[in-house]
């Protein structure tokens, strides 16, 4: 079982700190990560393992949305790209 | 890893563009709820339901939590309450209300299958449940009815038509202190489809088995935003391609969804109804997508052409991305859910006329439009005939959800709220068709060679 998280958003130090943080705090893995800054605007995705992860979807979304403020965040599980854009 | 473009694309559908799951709809048979006596049957009616979908709403949470993606609406189909009042005898009118009671029990916003299949003749029961369709619908808030009227097997029945007529009528006036809202409950069908997840027309069909899952996957947003991508000099080859794509997209979700849903609550994974139905928010809208093909403004020339390309693209890539399409499938054209429409319609652009000649090429009919409440019974009779003439002759699904606005005329509006929306009281032609109307009987069953 994994998830996806995208954060977006205008750039600042620390985001990527933030969002790790909360991952390990929920005993979540994190497999992969692409990031990328374009001008000021900072897009993240990031792959994560729910196998052990101690909390639901729903919860690590809220989580991570209030621990960095300001950041469009999404959780979402990864069947769902997957079942969209493969055949 | 999963492509970041790919990710990108399928959160601004969700979060700008308005993709969502329609409905998940639960199809429920009550045939084994049919007893002599109408108490006992209503006891019945109201067990399985409550029994049935105990979890429907709760699973279907779960899954929008664990996906991200909203399922707007989370409904009930049943079978064809016609059918149990002819075992029963008695008011009709208490299955509405036991169906009103399961409903709101299990927490869904709407429960269809207040209806009647008449195409061929009535029996008691079906005259009796017509009957009260406005009592019915204005007793209670959750309840949907249909009548199918017409099909392309068995012709049209014209007696029926003209039942309807009146009945539209009642219904709108049992409620003209709440909108009319009545009449946005009760679809005339021609050629109805037994496994339709979307309301006001859907019912459990007699060949359908004893529950079922179905959903209905919705888009149009994702599809104007995939053609605003495309240069102005794209060819039509191009414009279908976009659509095809997006709706494989749109529809592989709803199939995830679907297919979830149905493992969770143990029943069997009935349809994805791949339709582009569209909502008041801006964006969320057919017209727009008609206009982003290049139309001043919906209801202009061309407009016909469009949507019929539009309807047949969102089909081809539907069925690709599913083994299980059914119900309507294809793209909507509700006046008052669609901002796009209701522009259209306020400019002058979009006329009734215009609307009946695209739903020859849509997924269904004349859908939530009002109409002046001093219209004369046989000239809605009028309408639903020539709809369900359009129908029985394509062979295609059609049918009429017009709301006689009581006390009201072209100028003025009726305001449902939520995904209903608020729709302009359009003109109507006023000639009479009371001799046609009058005449009752059958309009015989349309050949089937020398198609042209």
């Amino acid at each position: 079982m994994k998830a996806v998280i995208t954060v977006i958003g205008k750039d600042m130090v620390g985001i990527l700190a933030k969002v790790s943080n909360v991952c390990a705090d929920v005993n979540a893995n994190i497999m992969e990560v692409t990031q990328s800054v374009l001008q000021d605007y900072f897009a993240m995705v990031m792959l994560i393992d729910m196998e052990k992860m101690s909390t639901s979807v729903a919860e690590l979304e809220t989580r991570l949305t209030e621990n960095a403020a300001g950041m469009k965040i999404h959780v979402m599980h990864e069947d769902i790209f997957n079942s969209m854009h493969r055949i | 890893m999963l492509n970041m473009a790919d990710i990108m694309e399928t959160i601004s559908m969700i979060q700008d563009e308005n993709l969502d799951i329609r409905t998940v709809t639960m199809g429920v048979s009550l045939l084994d709820c049919a007893d002599a006596d109408i108490d006992r049957s209503c006891g019945k009616v109201f067990s399985k339901i409550t029994a049935r979908a105990e979890n429907l709403v709760s699973v279907c949470e779960s899954i929008e939590n664990k996906y991200g993606i909203p399922i707007v609406n989370k409904r009930i189909s049943v079978t064809p309450v016609a059918m149990l009042a002819g075992v029963s005898g008695g008011d009709p009118v208490r299955y509405a209300l036991a169906l009103e009671r399961a409903a709101a029990e299990v927490g869904v916003n709407f429960i269809g299958g207040y209806s009647a299949l008449v195409h061929k003749g009535f029996s008691p029961g079906d005259v009796a449940l017509i009957e009260t369709l406005p009592r019915a619908l204005g007793e209670t808030e959750r309840v949907c009815g249909s009548v199918n009227i017409g099909s392309t097997r068995s012709g049209i029945n014209m007696d029926a038509v003209r039942i309807m007529g009146g009945i539209v009528k009642k219904t709108a006036e049992a409620t003209a202190d709440r909108q009319c809202i009545g009449a946005a409950k009760l679809v005339v069908f021609c050629n109805a489809v037994e496994d339709n997840p979307f309301m006001a027309g859907a019912f459990h069909g007699s060949g359908e088995p004893d529950c079922v899952i179905n959903v209905g996957v919705s888009g149009p947003g994702a599809v104007r935003a995939a053609l605003e991508e495309l240069s102005d000099e794209a060819d039509f080859t191009q414009v279908a391609e976009t659509i095809k794509k997006t709706a494989f997209k749109v529809t592989r979700m709803g199939q995830l969804v679907g297919s979830e849903a149905a493992a969770a609550l143990g029943f069997p994974f009935g349809i994805v109804d791949l339709s582009l139905a569209p909502t008041p928010a801006i964006g969320d809208s057919v017209a727009s997508v008609l206009e982003e093909i290049g139309l001043s403004q919906t209801g202009a020339c061309g407009t016909t052409a469009a949507l019929a390309l539009l309807n047949d693209a969102v089909k081809k890539g539907g069925v690709m991305a599913s083994s299980s399409v059914g119900g309507l499938s294809g793209a909507f054209i509700p006046v008052s859910e669609d901002a796009g429409m209701i522009a259209a319609a306020e400019s002058g652009s979009l006329t009734l006329e215009k609307l009946e000649a695209m739903t020859a090429v849509c997924s269904v009919g004349l859908d939530m439009i009002v109409i002046p409440g001093d219209t004369a019974p046989e000239v809605i009779s009028g309408l639903i005939a020539d709809e369900a003439a359009i129908g029985m002759v394509n062979g295609k699904t059609t049918a009429v959800r017009v709301i006689p606005a009581v006390g009201k005329n072209v100028g003025e509006y009726l305001d449902f709220g939520g995904l209903l929306g608020r729709g302009p009281v359009m003109a109507i032609n006023g000639g009479s068709p009371a001799k046609m109307i009058g005449r009752g009987g059958k309009i015989p069953a349309p050949m089937h060679s020398l198609r042209n």
